[in-house]
């Protein structure tokens, strides 16, 4: 912010400042560099008065000495041979018989961020450990930490270490958590503090001495510690126990935490500790301050993921109020997705019915496509919300139930008849974008069940001209052409003229691409067309699965209790999840909606970022969805959708995220994409006990492609490829960012499943 | 670990900041501001992220208290501090704005100098604080003739002596040490109702939310016991005499908080420390001891005119002696209405249209239990149609009521030890908030 005439500011305040008289006046003297202060907290640049700040410093006010520390440690950085001149006062300082002018000038040395004055600082501060007073050593202990982290190039002190060390037994329990603070910063680059079987112990009987900050981070802290027996992990958990439960929201996160960690092994006892805090959770979710609301709320949207049935009953608390914020209240909803049950989908519904016509229209647009995410499992009641909310008649109430009704129709083609009744006639309320987008996929998908539509579709191409959105375009000729397909006698002018338009006018090549690739597709004839246009309108073959399982807990404890669950979109919804909305491919200027066309087209091209297998296990494609995608559940691999069984050729695609665990400073995942093909021809001649065989056989030949792969280069890997593309299931595999360890052990465990599964 | 803590005002005026470990520049502070001005919602998400930086930052006072931080810090314990934070530049300044804030600027650095070191949290405890914090609290109480009403005539006990001023407990703690404050201690039982009725009447969900919090003006206080009522429950199960139980679902207390005559005798005890602190958290869900404090009985329809016509009947259905005060009733109406006509049934009620929130606003300052009031509101609203009807509604309402718990909790006593040095005034107070309260039509 510019502050206009802070120079004369400055002349001002240092002329009053280097005035005898105001020096002698304390209460003046005190006024102005509380105006100083003042100044420099509203922006103005006020590094000029540095000497003279200097000079106010060595005085027996205390709050003037505060008032002057708070200068210099803002400036210090500026002026480095200046602020050797204070050195001297606060060391004076560090021997004064007042505990708190020690603890004020130890706190200040360490704080004036000068490399130069290390070796001033080292004294008072070794001193300082011993100090009586423990607000002087609490200070002093941060001091190292603040002293290491100036010079991290340096040696670290082991005599400071150990001295540090022998603090954690100090009588007061903020030096003791300040040890580890430090210890835990000097020693970053071993790990951290060292966290043994006595140092957990101490720890753990001295919590209750500590207030909540101290609790929060020693907690945090003893998350490294693993115990060396099932009794000691059970005596550890009975004593965190009340803190599991404690009403403060920073204990009872941090704790669940640490039992998340130190039960890892232990799935069932990680389950009863969610149960366990789900008082606490939702008193904190009725906390007087928002923010802490939706942190809480945020976090309960975490717990749900592995225990969907945790606040089944408490649905109600989760209804939004009037004033809330609109980021509360989208959680909200988010929430009450998740809580749907048969006994209070009719509650939720007539709730979230009155949430659509909120004043905030991201929140209204939530909740609309909440009941469309509700519709997928109870459609009848939710249709007929949607249809009801379409007679208001308001422009982005309309559009969002259209993109919402588009979404349910895809996974859920037994509703297109409502659908299409209800679209009809409400092309003139949609003006964004993405509405029109969504009413003319279901236009042209839906074309002959819905009478009015070639009229629609003539408005449409009519204002062509005047349309702005390419991607509206793109879909308006898809839609025209599809219906040409089945309405062939009342869509023959218009297409002309679209077509003509789009190719001769229109300056988007996007658009004329795509208008001459349908031209050309008419030239080849009708079925040539269809055979093109008219395969997807729900993708039938891909059995969309509903309703999220149960995840295992360590998919998300790493997050638990930190930022990430807080950021926006951070928790994947159901329909991201599912890749739900397939047909938002088709918008796209390549329609590549194909996941096996990305797959193979990265595979082909770069080997770096692709990868393919082939397991011997042919029978796999008898075997029932379910048993297979249960299968895959507790191995952490997520089924998206696949053919169902005995059809060739068969395909499953799956994705999984792993934690890079290894490097503790950087904790980043990495997604992998996974298609099964089995197209069968080959094997189903074999013999079952030539497959046995092959197996082994195809084990050995990886191992081998493997050494070739890193040995000679990607040729060989190619020749292997060809001799055995034809047998067994393929997998092509696709990761984000790359990691070559995670796909290594992902690619076994699914191999292990495989067989495991084919061997039934 | 914090990095920085700044305030900034709502215009984005640099109150106050701090940077604790120097990592990152100072222009973060207008880099977040810039984050949250470019938003055009209501209210910016909690945590906002640029690069390494994230904010965390929690609205109170009409101010942004930020802090910013590292991806893998606990947002409870930051949310927590900063409430913290606000909490205690309430007790230290007297009250939370942007004025009290930047007169008292150097007390608020003073503060954040004792409350973290080096991005950790060292303590928040008023009871250590106050020995370390010598900046005394300037206090913006500007000045009023309500002041001197309380001044009893030649020293005589007036009414208004007994009763404490609103603004009592929004004065600096520290003042009363030197400045010659009274000793004063206030008990205030604080519940919030988060109630939804449904067309029918049916009262669909009813939460309450309350606590029982004390401020404490003393410089040290000895032991002080709280007495709830008799009968006084938790969870179901649980019933104690034949009256009309007190009954809560769930309840917390603060750790200094002992409980040893609790189980027994309901009497909680503890030593305050000076400022304020919440001593009991309680919450009861879908069960309340009484009716609902309000009614609503609309009646909606579209005049031949095609004009909407709202009447509406409120009901209080409080006890005679007490009543609601700062009622206000907002009701959403169709988009595009364009004029209001009222009807009003007493002169002191108000009523506009509001059309940046689509809603009419009726507000009634003062409500006794046991009357009903009845309004109508005629709206010209261009293109009505039947549909625009579902847009009527749901009605909130607003309100406060003043010495009413909604549970029911009384305090029977408060005494403060018998070794209390000097005198010292308690005052109990109770108040009942809406934090939502909605019916729908």
């Amino acid at each position: 912010m510019p502050y206009i005439g802070s120079e004369d500011t400055v002349r001002d305040l240092r002329r009053v400042l280097s005035n005898p008289n105001v020096q002698s006046d304390q209460l003046r003297y005190r006024n102005t560099i509380l105006k100083v202060i003042r100044a420099m907290s509203q922006g103005v640049d006020v590094s000029g008065l540095f000497s003279e700040m200097v000079k106010a410093c060595a005085t027996v006010d205390i709050v003037q000495k505060k008032l002057v520390y708070v200068f210099l440690c803002s400036y210090a950085t500026l002026n480095p041979e200046l602020s050797l001149l204070v050195i001297n006062t606060l060391r004076k300082d560090c021997q004064d018989p007042n505990p708190m002018v020690r603890s004020l000038a130890l706190r200040n040395m360490t704080n004036l961020r000068l490399p130069s004055l290390v070796e001033y600082v080292e004294q008072p501060l070794t001193a300082g450990l011993r100090d009586r007073a423990a607000c002087v050593r609490r200070v002093a202990v941060l001091g190292w930490a603040k002293l290491h982290n100036l010079q991290t190039n340096s040696e670290i002190d082991a005599a400071v270490v150990n001295e540090l060390y022998s603090l954690l037994r100090d009588p007061d329990p903020v030096v003791m958590v300040n040890c580890l603070r430090a210890l835990e910063e000097i020693l970053r680059e071993e790990g951290g503090v060292a966290i043994n079987k006595p140092i957990t112990h101490h720890l753990l009987n001295r919590l209750k001495e500590c207030d909540i900050w101290g609790q929060c981070e020693v907690l945090r802290i003893l998350q490294r510690y693993r115990p060396q027996s099932e009794d000691e992990l059970f005596n550890i958990l009975s004593l965190l126990d009340v803190s599991l439960i404690s009403p403060h929201p920073p204990v009872m996160a941090a704790t669940l935490s640490l039992f998340l960690s130190l039960c890892s092994g232990l799935p069932a006892v990680g389950l009863a500790a969610l149960e366990r805090v789900r008082g606490p959770l939702l008193a904190a979710c009725g906390n007087t301050s928002r923010e802490m609301q939706f942190t809480a709320l945020c976090h309960i949207q975490l717990l749900l993921r592995s225990l969907p049935g945790l606040m089944g009953e408490h649905y109600k608390r989760f209804f939004c109020g009037y004033a809330e914020p609109a980021y509360i209240k989208q959680r909200k909803i988010e929430v009450l997705v998740e809580l749907v049950n048969d006994d209070n989908v009719a509650i939720l519904l007539d709730e979230l019915r009155g949430y659509c016509t909120d004043v905030n229209i991201s929140t209204a647009h939530a909740a609309i496509s909440a009941i469309g995410r509700i519709g997928r499992s109870y459609s009848d009641k939710c249709l007929e919300i949607l249809t009801e909310l379409l007679g208001l008649k308001q422009e982005h109430i309309t559009s969002a139930v259209v993109q919402t009704m588009r979404d349910l129709v895809w996974v859920c083609p037994q509703c297109s008849r409502t659908v299409c009744s209800a679209v009809e006639g409400c092309e003139a309320e949609i003006q964004d974008s993405q509405g029109r987008h969504a009413l003319l996929w279901l236009l042209g998908v839906y074309g002959e069940q819905v009478s009015s539509v070639p009229y629609t579709l003539e408005v449409f191409i009519d204002g062509v001209r005047s349309e702005a959105s390419v991607g509206v375009k793109m879909e308006l000729l898809t839609a025209t052409v599809r219906l040409f397909l089945c309405r062939p006698a009342e869509t023959q002018d218009m297409l002309g003229r679209l077509l003509h338009y789009c190719i001769e006018e229109e300056t988007n090549m996007c658009v004329s691409d795509q208008a001459l690739l349908y031209y050309r597709l008419l030239h080849c004839g009708i079925e040539e067309t269809r055979k093109v246009l008219q395969c997807r309108r729900s993708d039938p073959s891909l059995g969309v699965l509903i309703g999220r399982p149960a995840e295992p807990i360590n998919q998300w404890s790493y997050i638990f209790n930190t930022l990430e669950p807080l950021r926006p979109g951070a928790i994947e919804t159901e329909s991201a999840t599912i890749g739900g909305s397939p047909e938002h491919m088709t918008f796209d200027p390549k329609p590549n909606n194909d996941l096996s066309d990305t797959l193979s087209y990265s595979f082909g091209k770069t080997v770096r970022s692709g990868e393919s297998e082939h397991v011997q296990c042919p029978t796999i494609f008898r075997c029932s969805p379910q048993s297979l995608q249960a299968a895959m559940q507790l191995v952490n691999i997520q089924t998206l959708a696949f053919t169902p069984p005995h059809t060739l050729p068969w395909r499953v695609y799956l994705y999984t995220n792993t934690q890079n665990k290894h490097s503790a400073d950087t904790c980043h995942g990495t997604l992998i994409l996974g298609e099964l093909l089995y197209t069968g021809e080959e094997i189903q001649k074999k013999s079952k006990d030539e497959e046995n065989v092959g197996v082994e056989a195809r084990q050995d030949k990886r191992e081998e492609e493997r050494e070739e792969d890193t040995a000679e280069g990607r040729s060989e890997k190619e020749r292997v490829k060809k001799n055995t593309a034809e047998k067994g299931i393929k997998v092509t595999l696709k990761q984000q960012p790359r990691d070559e360890k995670a796909l290594k052990g992902f690619l076994s465990v699914l191999t292990t499943v495989l067989h495991a599964l084919s061997s039934e | 670990m914090i990095s920085q803590v700044f305030i900034l005002s709502s215009q984005g005026d640099h109150l106050i900041y701090k940077d604790f470990r120097g990592e990152a520049g100072s222009d973060v502070v207008n880099l977040f501001y810039e984050k949250v001005t470019a938003l055009t919602g209501d209210q910016p998400p909690v945590v906002m992220r640029h690069k390494d930086v994230h904010f965390v930052h929690v609205r109170q006072g009409g101010l942004y208290w930020v802090a910013t931080t590292t991806a893998d810090t606990s947002p409870f314990t930051i949310i927590e501090f900063l409430n913290r934070l606000t909490a205690l530049v309430k007790d230290y300044c007297g009250s939370l704005s942007e004025r009290s804030v930047q007169m008292n600027f150097a007390l608020i650095y003073e503060l954040l100098d004792e409350v973290v070191d080096y991005g950790y949290i060292q303590t928040t405890s008023s009871d250590i604080l106050k020995n370390f914090i010598q900046t005394e609290a300037v206090s913006s109480k500007p000045f009023s003739l309500f002041d001197l009403s309380n001044v009893g005539l030649f020293g005589a006990e007036t009414q208004q002596s007994k009763v404490a001023p609103s603004s009592a407990a929004t004065r600096p703690i520290q003042s009363s040490r030197d400045q010659g404050g009274k000793s004063e201690i206030f008990v205030d039982v604080i519940e919030r109702m988060l109630v939804v009725i449904g067309s029918n009447g049916v009262l669909m969900k009813a939460d309450i939310e309350g606590e029982i919090k004390v401020k404490c003006y003393m410089p040290t206080c000895s032991e002080m016991r709280i007495g709830l009522n008799e009968e006084f429950s938790i969870g179901k199960s649980q019933l104690r005499g034949y009256g009309a139980a007190v009954r809560v679902d769930e309840c917390s207390f603060h750790q200094a908080v002992r409980l040893d005559e609790f189980d027994s005798l309901r009497i909680l005890r503890l030593c305050p420390s000076q400022g304020e602190q919440t001593v009991m958290q309680y919450q009861l869900s879908d069960d309340l001891p009484s009716a609902p404090p309000f009614r609503l009985f609309p009646t909606i329809e579209r005049d031949n005119g095609g004009r909407l016509l709202m009447y509406m009947k409120l009901r209080c259905d409080l006890p005679p002696k007490s009543a609601g005060i700062n009622v206000s009733a907002t009701i959403p109406v169709p988009k595009g209405s364009v004029s209001l006509s009222q009807e009003l049934s007493s002169p002191d009620q108000s009523a506009e249209l509001q059309p940046q929130s689509r809603a009419v606003v009726w507000k009634i300052p003062r409500f006794p239990g046991g009357t009903q009031l009845s309004a109508l509101f005629k709206l010209e609203v261009p293109g009505f149609s039947s549909a625009s009807m579902l847009e009527v509604g749901p009605v909130s309402l607003s309100f406060e009521l003043p010495k009413i718990t909604a549970t029911g909790l009384q305090i029977r006593f408060l005494r403060l030890s018998p070794f209390q040095p000097g005198p010292a005034q308690r005052w109990v107070r109770y108040v009942t908030h809406s934090d939502s309260y909605t019916i729908r039509i």
